[in-house]
């Protein structure tokens, strides 16, 4: 077993995992299969598996989506690839009014134990139609679990998380994290979808942050630490379900909190968090809470453009500066 | 064609007729709220269909989708109860008349949304392939449903994939209030798109249940010979506007009559007398679907209400609906 892992490369190991352990595990998508994914988070796969069970598709969002949907209500369990979640807008009839209403509409009858993997966020210059952070779009609709992990460890604990949950997921892979590195994970690692993660303890201000934003507050929170301010950061990992218990805990040790959000401000997961802060803890908070989140503007090609939409760790730690000294 | 088999058939369609009816009166008494999309007139295509295929083969219908429910082997009184509200209905009441289902019948939803289900549909029969079961799958949908991007996107995926799917286009000339002639470039809305994805297209007369059994036999056998998905545009007609707020004032008078004298359950009827049924057994299997859809109203009536605390079950595969650990 090598030493490291990529994210990329933890993606397409998270899939064979299931695959080998249960034949009703099978991938569609665009270019997933002998090209190996556009973003290579599918190599290796179809050479081991066979077209029988990655199955390369035209460029039909509705019918990857769909097709997926009556495969998963029928016995298997599909993970489809929605090649960039920007996309998602192409299918999104099937996110929003199929797959996570038949259940509930059929009074229980049906199951649709499906994954929409895709790769998420900006960064990487791609341009408005190619870099959003699209996370919140699914937290709008009851009935989708939301994953999104932060490092490889996480990518192949929550995968097999996904893929055996009997419930629906949409699993954001972070772009911008595809080359990250961390260690390998022992055979059957699972990630128990809706446990959030403290992956740095401190006791002046809670950073709760997701997927990519994950580093960029671990960055903030080493800076911060040489101005004598310790930042605890959570890594929320999942939106749904949504682990409150983990950021209440924190708040209560810290009693500040800033959540750091890819996307933009307006409707962003951080205004649902901090709702349910305002509601159940409010006692906690010795201060505000700040959302450091992206502009509400589409995303801009230029790197000095795009910073300045998204949050950085500069903005970061401006936010916790200012709260601490509130 | 069998006799016991053809009266079975028309037993069906005069269940379907009768339940429909019912759930007409039903909503002018204020006992179904929402809205109806009745599909009086279309019973020989759920029928015929429904008799050529096996019982463990996948149907997917449309918001339009009492007489598949009821063709697939869902009870009258299962789905009055669900029009009416009931703890019994089909759905438990959580789905209302657009989307029964009865998935233990292979009866995989109902869908309100135009040619979302033609992806489903291919994905079952994907699903059916890979697991080597021999199933095929169904999905019917009006003429609508043809310029919606689903339809186009579901074709191409179940030819290119070789899919064991039938689409099955029920074309009642109207797509809601407006002619689908009006709308559509090609004269057969369903069919006549079938030669771009390189499957077959055929046309059958959707009031013949004889007619429709026999075409749907044929493709599905094909379909599990491993030869591919095929397109199926039956010519129909509703007896109902679109829904209940429609009294479809907009179809010509001679149009109407001319399509009522076409009427599926008349049809069969006039075969099963050809064929040297007698009278009687034919009025007696009308009786005996009266009787029954008469006995499903009374119990429906009387069934109880949904629990409130049911709207808060069956989101999540553990039959809960918490989003926050």
């Amino acid at each position: 077993m090598a030493d490291v892992i990529t994210y990329r490369e933890a993606v397409a190991e998270g899939i064979a995992r299931e695959m080998r352990r249960d034949p009703a595990v099978v991938c569609l998508g665009e270019d997933i299969g002998a090209a190996g994914g556009v973003f290579k988070t599918t190599a290796g796969l179809f050479k081991e598996f066979g077209p029988e069970r990655v199955w390369d598709t035209p460029i039909s969002e509705q019918a990857i989506v769909g097709a997926a949907m009556g495969a998963a209500m029928t016995g298997m369990r599909p993970v489809a690839e929605i090649m960039f979640s920007d996309f998602l807008a192409c299918c999104w009839d099937y996110l929003a009014n199929e797959i996570p209403k038949v259940r509930y509409m059929t009074g229980g009858q049906v199951t649709v134990p499906l994954v929409v993997r895709t790769a998420n966020g900006g960064g990487l210059g791609f341009g408005a139609q190619h870099s959003q952070a699209t996370e919140n779009w699914a937290l709008t609709v009851p009935g989708l679990k939301i994953a999104a992990p932060a490092t490889p460890a996480d990518v192949i604990g929550m995968m097999a998380a996904a893929i055996r949950s009997d419930d629906p997921v949409v699993f954001f892979e972070h772009k911008g994290l595809l080359a990250s590195k961390g260690a390998p994970v022992p055979p059957d690692h699972v990630v128990e979808l809706g446990r959030a993660a403290v992956v740095r303890e401190g006791a002046d201000v809670t950073l709760v942050a997701l997927a990519a934003m994950v580093p960029l507050a671990l960055r903030a929170a080493a800076l911060l630490a040489a101005e004598g301010i310790e930042a605890e950061v959570v890594d929320l990992r999942c939106l749904v379900p949504l682990d409150m218990s983990t950021v209440l805990a924190s708040l209560a040790r810290t009693s500040r909190l800033v959540t750091v959000e890819e996307n933009p401000y307006q409707g962003g997961w951080g205004a649902t968090l901090v709702s349910v802060v305002a509601d159940e803890g409010f006692g906690l908070l010795d201060a505000p809470v700040r959302r450091v989140a992206g502009e509400c503007v589409p995303l801009p090609f230029a790197d000095v453009l795009e910073e300045r939409v998204i949050p950085t760790v500069d903005k970061v730690v401006a936010a916790v500066r200012d709260l601490t000294a509130y | 064609m069998d006799t016991g088999e053809l009266l079975a058939m028309y037993e069906r369609m005069a269940l379907i007729r009768r339940t429909e009816k019912a759930a007409h009166d039903l909503f002018l008494q204020g006992l179904v709220k929402g809205t109806t999309h009745l599909a009086a007139g279309h019973e020989a295509i759920a029928v015929g269909a429904s008799a050529a295929l096996r019982a463990d083969d996948y149907v997917f219908a449309t918001y339009r989708g009492h007489h598949h429910a009821l063709a697939r082997g869902a009870t009258p009184e299962e789905c009055l109860a669900e029009l009416m509200s009931r703890a019994t209905g089909l759905c438990g009441a959580k789905g209302g008349s657009m989307h029964l289902t009865k998935a233990a019948t292979g009866m995989l939803g109902s869908y309100a949304i135009v040619g979302a289900h033609l992806p489903m549909a291919a994905g079952a029969a994907w699903s059916a392939r890979l697991r080597g079961t021999g199933q095929i799958a169904v999905a019917f949908f009006g003429d609508g449903a043809t310029n919606i991007g689903a339809f186009h996107e579901a074709l191409n995926l179940a030819a290119v994939w070789k899919l064991p799917v039938l689409f099955v286009c029920e074309n009642n000339l109207y797509m809601e209030y407006t002619r689908i002639a009006d709308v559509t470039a090609v004269a057969r809305p369903a069919a006549d798109r079938a030669p771009a994805y390189g499957i077959p297209g055929e046309s059958v007369d959707g009031n013949d249940v004889v007619a429709v059994r026999e075409s749907v036999a044929r493709l599905a056998e094909r379909a599990r010979a491993g030869d591919g998905p095929a397109l199926l545009e039956a010519a129909t007609y509703r007896h109902f506007g679109h829904s209940r707020s429609d009294p479809a004032a907009y179809r010509p008078a001679e149009e109407v009559e001319r399509w009522l004298k076409h009427d599926p359950l008349d049809l069969a009827r006039g075969r099963l007398t050809e064929l040297g049924v007698p009278e009687e057994t034919v009025t007696a299997a009308d009786e005996r679907a009266q009787e029954t859809v008469r006995q499903a109203v009374d119990a429906a009536r009387n069934a109880p209400p949904p629990d409130p605390r049911d709207a808060l079950t069956d989101v999540w595969a553990d039959g809960g609906a918490a989003w926050r650990t």
